[in-house]
C-alpha cells in the first residue's frame, strides 16, 4: 500500500495544473546578453548559461518528498527554450487557451517575452535560423504535411543513460576531462583546439550540476532548522547529507542512486528541450547491486525500496514535455515526455536480467499509475513466463502500461546496426518503440514520414491538390500507366525524391545545431564524447544514427492492394474513374468506396494478396532510407511509428483508393488500418510479422482487447503465448489496449468519470481526455477484439 | 513447414463448412483454429449458430445493411431477390434462389453473403497450418464442431486425421448424436473429445433439442469406456436445464464413469438472435436467458462437490 506520503505527493502532482515558467528564459537571456557570452566558444557559452541557470534557479522542496529537484520553480512549472524556439506572444495565448495540452500563462510571463525574450532570440533562436536556411522546396513538402521535423521546435536527445552514473559521480567525470584536455596533441592534431573548447565546456556542465545538487543541500538544511517535526527534520539532514554526496561522487546506496540520477535528469531536461526526455533506462539492473546490499546489509526493506521508487516515480510525473505548438504539437499532442523505464531484459553478458527488483518495479507502475514515467518490459526468450504474466495482469487493469517489447528482436536490430553483443545487450526501447544502444548513443528521430500521401503525389504526377504544388518529380499521368509495376515505379520514384529532400534538410538542421548549440552536458552521460573530445550535437558519442519515421503503412498497403485488385488486375474500375472519384471525396459514389472498403485485399489479415504488398513498400522504404550517411557521420535507419503523427497526416491527405475518406486517419504504426482487420489477433501478428522488423529500430503494433479476453488466467496465458509467438517471428513490439469501446464513449460524454482514464495512443499512453476528439474516435474504431 | 511428410493419397471430397474461426480459445485447450462443419440433426432452440443446422448452403440477408440500392435485384437471374415493400430492405424468396452468388457480387455493402462453402481437407489443413507457431506455444491446435461434425462422418474423418499426420493437437466437438460407428471412427482421429450434454429427461430433450438424447447418452458411455481424454460441455439455459433435478440426474449419470473427470459450463448467450433474421427464420428464434452469475456458481460447485473439475466459460 502507498504511504501516506507518497499519496499526498502523488496527489499534488495529479492536481498540478501545467504552467509556462519564464524563469530558465529570463536567466537563459540574462545570460547571453552578458559580455561573457561573446567571448568563449558557442560550447562553452551554453555551458555557462546551464550554469548559470543551475546556480539561480529556485531550489524546491515538495512537503515530505524524498527525492528532492524540480526542473521549474514548482511542479509541471514547465520551463522554456528560447534559444532552441522563440515562442510569439501568439504562441503563448495559443498554449493558454487550447483546450488540449494547454500551458496556464500568466501577465507576468508574457510580459517578460515582449519586453526581454523576444527581442533578444527573434531570429536569433535555433527555429528561426533554421527557417531562414532551408531551401523552399522543403518547406513546400513540410506544409503539405510529406514530413514533420523533429528539431524544428525541440533539440535532439532521443538517448537513454546505462549505468556509468552508479559507478563515477561527477568529480571522477571531471578528471576524465582532465585527462582528456592533458592528452591533447596541438602538434598533430588540427581539431585539437575544437576539442579542448568542448572539453572544457563540459567541466563547467558537470560543475554546475555539483552545485545545483550542494544548493539542495543547504536548504535541506535550512529547512531542518526550521522544522518542528523530528522525524521530518531527520529526513532532511539526510536529504542534506545525500545531495552532499551526489551527482559530486558516486552512489554509495540504493537512495543516493535515484538522487543522483534525478539530478543528472534535471541536467539534461534543463540543458535542453530533449526530444523524449531522457531516462535511466534498464532501471532494474542498474538498482540492482544497490538493492541487494542494501537488504543485506539491514539498511533497505522491500517497503522502503518501494516508497523511494515512488517518490522517484512522482518526480517523473511532475515534467510534462516542454510546450509544443504548431506541426509539432500535432505530431506529439501529450504532455508526456516519453521517459521509457526498460524492466527486465538481458544482462550483458547474455544472461536472463529478471530480478526481484523487476517484479518490485512492476509492484510500483501498477500502484502509481502515473501518466510519466513510462514503462516497459522487455522479454526474452530466457525470460521467465511469471514475468511476462505479472506484466499482462497490469496491462489487464486497462492502463495502457506497461508496454511489451522482445529483447531478443532488440538485440538483433543493434548487432546488424554494427553495435557490439555487450552494447547491444545493454540497450533498449525508449521514446514510442525505438531501439538505441543506451549510454552510448546518439540516435535520434529526424521527423514522420507521410507514406500515403507520397502515393498521393504519384497519382498527381508529383502534385499535391491540396496546397497546389508540384513537389515531386513528374512521373507521369496515372491514367497512363499500363500496369500495376508501372504505378509502383512511380510511387518509388516519388518516395525517393521526398525523402531526399527531407535529408537534405536534416544535414542542414544537424550542422546547425553541431556548431550554435552543443550540448556539453548531455556529452558528459554519453560515451564516447569525453573520450573523443566531441559533442554529442557533433557526432561525439560511439554510435550516431539519424532516424525517418515511416507512417502509415497500413493504410499504403490497403490504398496499393485496392488499386492492383480493381484497376488492373479485375478491370473493374478505371484509373480515370477513380481520380474523379477520389477528387469528389467519393460524393454520390458510396458504392464504390465500400467496394474498396469491404472487396479488396486488406492488411492484418494473414492475407499474402495484402501482405506481400506490405512487404515491397517495407523494403521499398527501407533502400530509401537505410545505410545512407549522417552529417554525424552515422548512418540512417528506419522505423515505423507515429506517436500522434497518422491523425495530423490524415488531415492533410486526400481520400485515398482503400474507402478511406479525405481528413480521417491514417492508420498507426504498423497496426492494420482501424476495422480492416477481421480475422483476429493471430492473423494481425502473423501479418505484422511479414516485414524484416530485425532491419528496423522499432515498430510499433497496437492491439485491442475487450477486459473480458484477460479475464482470468487462462485468456492471460492466450495473450502470453500471443506474444511469445509474435516475438519468436522477430516481432519487436505489442501493446494492448484493454478497454471497451462503450468505455470510451461513456468517457467521451461524461469527462469528469474518467479524468484517471488512461489509454494506449500509439507507442505511449496518455490521458484518454488528453486527446483530440479526432484522435479520441480513431481509438474507439481500433479493432476490438470481441467475443473470442 | 511440414513436420510429419505424409504419403501422397487422393483427394478426399470436399465437405461443406460455414466458418472458421483462428485465435478460438474456448474449444479445446490453447490457441486454436476451429473448423465448423455444416448441418447437424439436432434443433436446439437455443442454437447460436442456426446458420450450421441445415446440410446446406444458405443464403443470408442481412437487411440492417441494405442502403436500398437494389443492385442485387437487378442482376438476379431468377427473380428470387425483390424489393422490399415501400422501398424496405430486399428480400428473398428462398424457393427461387439458386444460390449462384450474382447477388453478392453486386451488393457493395456485404448485405447479402452465403453461408457455407466447399473446402477441401487439402485447404483447411492449408488455413490450420497458418498459426502453427501459436498452437505450439500454447499448446493448441486445431478443433472440429458445428454444426455437428459426425453429420459428415467421411470428410471429418479424413480432415482430422490428416490434421494429426501433420502434428496437430486435434480436438472433436460434438453433441454425440451419431451412429456408434461412426462417433467410434471420427474420435478415434481426435486427442480430445468435447462431448454436449443438454438435457437427461428425454421427453424434454425431444422438445427442447429436437431429438432423443438416447442414442446421445448410449453412445457417451461407449465413448467413455474406451478410456480417451473426454471433456463434458453443457451449455446452460435459465429455465430449461438449469434446475436441480437435470444437474443431479446429470452428475449420477457422469459419476460412475471414470474416464470424465471435466466438465465446462458454458451460460447461454443471445447471440444467435441476428442470425437468425438474417436466414429468414426468425420465427424458430426464442429468447431464453442465461442462469444468473449465482446460481452458474452454486451449479460450478455441485459438480466440483462431485469430483469433477469444472471450469465455466463459453
Amino acid at each position: 500500500m502507498m504511504t501516506a506520503r507518497v499519496k499526498k505527493l502523488r496527489d499534488q502532482s495529479l492536481k498540478a495544473v501545467p504552467s509556462i515558467s519564464g524563469e530558465r528564459a529570463g536567466l537563459i537571456t540574462e545570460f547571453y546578453k552578458s559580455p561573457e557570452a561573446g567571448r568563449v566558444s558557442p560550447a562553452a557559452a551554453h555551458a555557462l548559461a546551464f550554469k548559470h541557470i543551475l546556480a539561480n534557479k529556485a531550489v524546491v522542496f515538495n512537503p515530505g518528498e524524498l527525492i528532492v529537484g524540480e526542473r521549474g520553480p514548482a511542479p509541471k512549472a514547465t520551463p522554456t527554450y528560447p534559444e532552441v524556439t522563440c515562442h510569439s506572444l501568439e504562441d503563448l495565448r495559443i498554449l493558454d487557451s487550447r483546450p488540449k495540452t494547454s500551458f496556464k500563462c500568466d501577465a507576468r510571463t508574457i510580459a517578460l517575452y515582449e519586453k526581454e525574450i523576444i527581442p533578444f532570440w527573434r531570429g536569433r533562436s535555433i527555429r528561426d535560423r533554421m527557417m531562414a536556411e532551408l531551401p523552399p522546396e522543403w518547406k513546400a513538402a513540410y506544409a503539405a504535411g510529406l514530413f514533420t521535423e523533429f528539431m524544428e521546435q525541440r533539440a535532439p536527445g532521443h538517448t537513454v543513460l546505462d549505468d556509468k552514473i552508479y559507478h563515477k559521480g561527477m568529480l571522477d567525470f571531471i578528471a576524465d576531462i582532465d585527462a582528456g584536455i592533458a592528452r591533447l596533441d596541438f602538434l598533430n592534431d588540427p581539431e585539437a583546439l575544437d576539442k579542448r573548447q568542448e572539453l572544457q565546456a563540459m567541466r563547467i556542465a558537470a560543475e554546475a550540476l555539483i552545485l545545483f545538487a550542494r544548493r539542495h543541500a543547504d536548504k535541506a538544511r535550512e529547512l531542518a532548522a526550521k522544522e518542528k517535526s523530528p522525524d521530518r527534520k531527520k529526513e532532511l539532514l539526510e536529504i542534506a547529507g545525500v545531495c552532499a554526496w551526489v551527482p559530486a561522487h558516486a552512489p554509495r546506496n540504493f537512495r543516493e542512486a535515484l538522487q543522483a540520477y534525478w539530478f543528472v535528469h534535471l541536467g539534461v531536461i534543463t540543458e535542453y528541450n530533449t526530444w523524449d526526455s531522457f531516462n535511466p533506462g534498464r532501471l532494474d539492473q542498474h538498482l540492482w547491486p544497490f538493492y541487494k546490499k542494501g537488504l543485506e546489509d539491514g539498511s533497505l526493506t522491500r517497503e522502503s525500496a518501494t516508497e523511494l521508487l515512488q517518490c522517484f516515480w512522482v518526480k517523473f510525473n511532475n515534467q510534462p514535455a516542454p510546450p509544443k505548438v504548431g506541426v509539432t504539437a500535432e505530431e506529439s499532442g501529450t504532455y508526456t515526455d516519453f521517459a521509457l523505464i526498460n524492466v527486465g531484459g538481458l544482462k550483458a553478458d547474455g544472461s536472463d536480467g529478471v530480478n526481484d527488483l523487476s517484479f518490485l518495479i512492476l509492484d510500483v507502475i501498477e500502484e502509481m499509475r502515473l501518466l510519466q514515467p513510462g514503462s516497459m518490459v522487455q522479454i526474452s526468450a530466457k525470460g521467465p513466463d511469471a514475468f511476462l504474466m505479472r506484466a499482462l495482469k497490469i496491462v489487464k487493469t486497462g492502463f495502457g502500461q506497461p508496454s511489451i517489447f522482445n529483447t531478443d528482436a532488440i538485440v538483433k536490430e543493434l548487432i546488424r546496426q554494427g553495435k557490439t553483443f555487450p552494447d547491444a545487450r545493454d540497450g533498449g526501447a525508449s521514446g514510442c518503440v525505438e531501439t538505441g544502444a543506451f549510454g552510448k548513443e546518439n540516435y535520434t528521430l529526424t521527423g514522420y514520414f507521410n507514406i500515403p500521401k507520397v502515393f498521393e503525389l504519384t497519382l498527381h504526377d508529383g502534385f499535391d491538390p491540396r496546397t497546389k504544388k508540384q513537389l515531386g518529380p513528374k512521373t507521369g499521368d496515372a491514367a497512363g500507366f499500363k500496369s500495376y509495376e508501372e504505378l509502383y515505379a512511380a510511387f518509388q520514384t516519388q518516395l525517393r525524391h521526398i525523402v531526399d529532400v527531407k535529408i537534405a534538410g536534416n544535414a542542414l538542421i544537424e550542422r546547425l545545431f553541431a556548431t550554435v548549440l552543443p550540448a556539453p552536458f548531455l556529452s558528459i552521460l554519453i560515451s564516447d564524447c569525453v573520450a573523443n573530445g566531441k559533442d554529442y550535437h557533433a557526432g561525439g558519442a560511439r554510435y550516431n544514427s539519424n532516424y525517418i519515421q515511416g507512417v502509415g503503412l497500413g493504410s499504403i498497403t490497403d490504398i496499393l492492394a485496392a488499386v492492383k485488385t480493381h484497376v488492373y488486375e479485375r478491370k473493374t474500375l478505371s484509373m480515370k474513374k477513380l481520380l474523379e472519384t477520389l477528387g469528389s471525396n467519393f460524393s454520390g459514389r458510396e458504392d464504390l468506396r465500400q467496394t474498396l472498403l469491404l472487396k479488396s485485399p486488406k492488411y492484418g489479415n494473414d492475407d499474402d494478396a495484402a501482405d506481400d504488398i506490405v512487404k515491397a513498400v517495407f523494403e521499398t522504404y527501407f533502400a530509401a532510407i537505410d545505410g545512407r550517411p549522417t552529417v554525424r557521420g552515422g548512418k540512417y535507419r528506419i522505423n515505423l511509428l507515429p506517436t500522434t503523427v497518422h491523425v495530423y497526416f490524415g488531415k492533410v491527405t486526400g481520400a485515398t483508393p482503400d474507402g478511406r475518406k479525405a481528413g480521417e486517419a491514417l492508420s498507426e504504426g504498423i497496426s492494420p488500418v482501424q476495422g480492416a482487420d477481421r480475422k483476429g489477433p493471430t492473423a494481425v501478428l502473423k501479418s505484422a510479422a511479414k516485414i524484416d522488423h530485425v532491419r528496423t529500430g522499432g515498430t510499433l503494433l497496437n492491439q485491442k482487447f475487450t477486459p473480458q479476453i484477460l479475464a482470468d488466467e487462462e485468456g492471460l496465458r492466450a495473450v502470453c503465448s500471443l506474444v511469445r509467438t509474435y516475438f519468436r517471428m522477430d516481432g519487436h513490439h505489442v501493446q494492448f489496449n484493454v478497454v471497451t469501446a462503450q468505455t470510451l464513449r461513456d468517457a467521451q460524454k461524461h469527462p469528469e468519470k474518467y479524468r484517471d482514464l488512461i489509454v494506449r495512443v500509439a507507442g505511449y499512453s496518455d490521458y484518454f481526455l488528453d486527446c483530440s476528439v479526432d484522435l479520441q474516435n480513431e481509438i474507439i474504431r481500433r479493432t476490438e477484439h470481441m467475443g473470442f | 513447414m511440414t513436420p510429419t511428410r505424409t504419403a501422397a493419397r487422393p483427394e478426399s471430397p470436399p465437405g461443406l463448412i460455414f466458418d472458421v474461426k483462428r485465435f478460438a480459445l474456448h474449444d479445446g485447450p490453447g490457441i486454436r483454429t476451429t473448423v465448423f462443419l455444416k448441418g447437424c440433426p439436432l434443433h436446439c432452440l437455443w442454437c447460436q449458430n442456426p446458420e450450421g443446422i441445415a446440410p446446406r448452403r444458405e443464403l443470408l440477408t442481412r437487411s440492417s445493411r441494405c442502403t436500398r440500392c437494389y443492385s442485387c435485384v437487378a442482376v438476379c437471374p431468377r427473380k428470387a431477390v425483390v424489393k422490399g415493400p415501400n422501398g424496405g430492405p430486399v428480400q428473398l424468396d428462398r424457393s427461387k434462389c439458386d444460390l449462384c452468388g450474382k447477388c453478392i457480387e453486386a451488393c457493395a455493402y456485404e448485405a447479402l453473403a452465403v453461408a457455407g462453402r466447399e473446402a477441401t481437407v487439402d485447404s483447411l489443413v492449408a488455413e490450420v497450418e497458418r498459426d502453427r507457431l501459436f498452437y505450439e506455444q500454447s499448446r493448441g491446435g486445431a478443433t472440429l464442431s458445428g454444426g455437428e461434425p459426425l453429420n459428415q462422418p467421411d470428410f471429418a474423418a479424413a480432415l482430422l486425421s490428416a490434421l494429426r499426420a501433420r502434428g496437430f493437437h486435434t480436438v472433436l466437438d460434438t453433441s454425440g448424436l451419431a451412429p456408434w460407428t461412426v462417433l467410434d471412427r471420427v474420435a478415434a482421429e481426435a486427442d480430445l473429445v468435447l462431448y454436449d450434454l443438454k438435457l437427461m429427461d428425454d421427453a424434454r430433450h425431444k422438445e427442447f433439442a429436437g431429438a432423443s438424447n438416447r442414442l446421445i447418452l448410449e453412445n457417451f458411455c461407449r465413448l467413455a469406456a474406451l478410456g480417451r481424454p473426454l471433456h463434458v460441455r453443457i451449455p446452460l439455459v435459465a429455465g430449461v436445464n438449469d434446475d436441480d433435478a437435470n444437474i443431479r440426474t446429470t452428475i449420477d449419470f457422469l459419476r460412475p464413469l471414470p474416464a470424465v473427470r471435466r466438465i465446462d459450463l458454458l451460460a447461454y448467450h443471445k447471440g444467435g438472435q441476428e442470425k437468425y433474421r438474417t436466414l429468414g427464420q426468425e420465427n424458430c428464434f426464442r429468447i431464453f436467458a442465461p442462469p444468473s452469475v449465482e446460481r452458474m456458481e452454486a451449479l460450478r460447485r455441485a459438480f466440483a462437490a462431485a469430483g469433477f473439475a469444472v471450469t465455466i466459460g463459453g
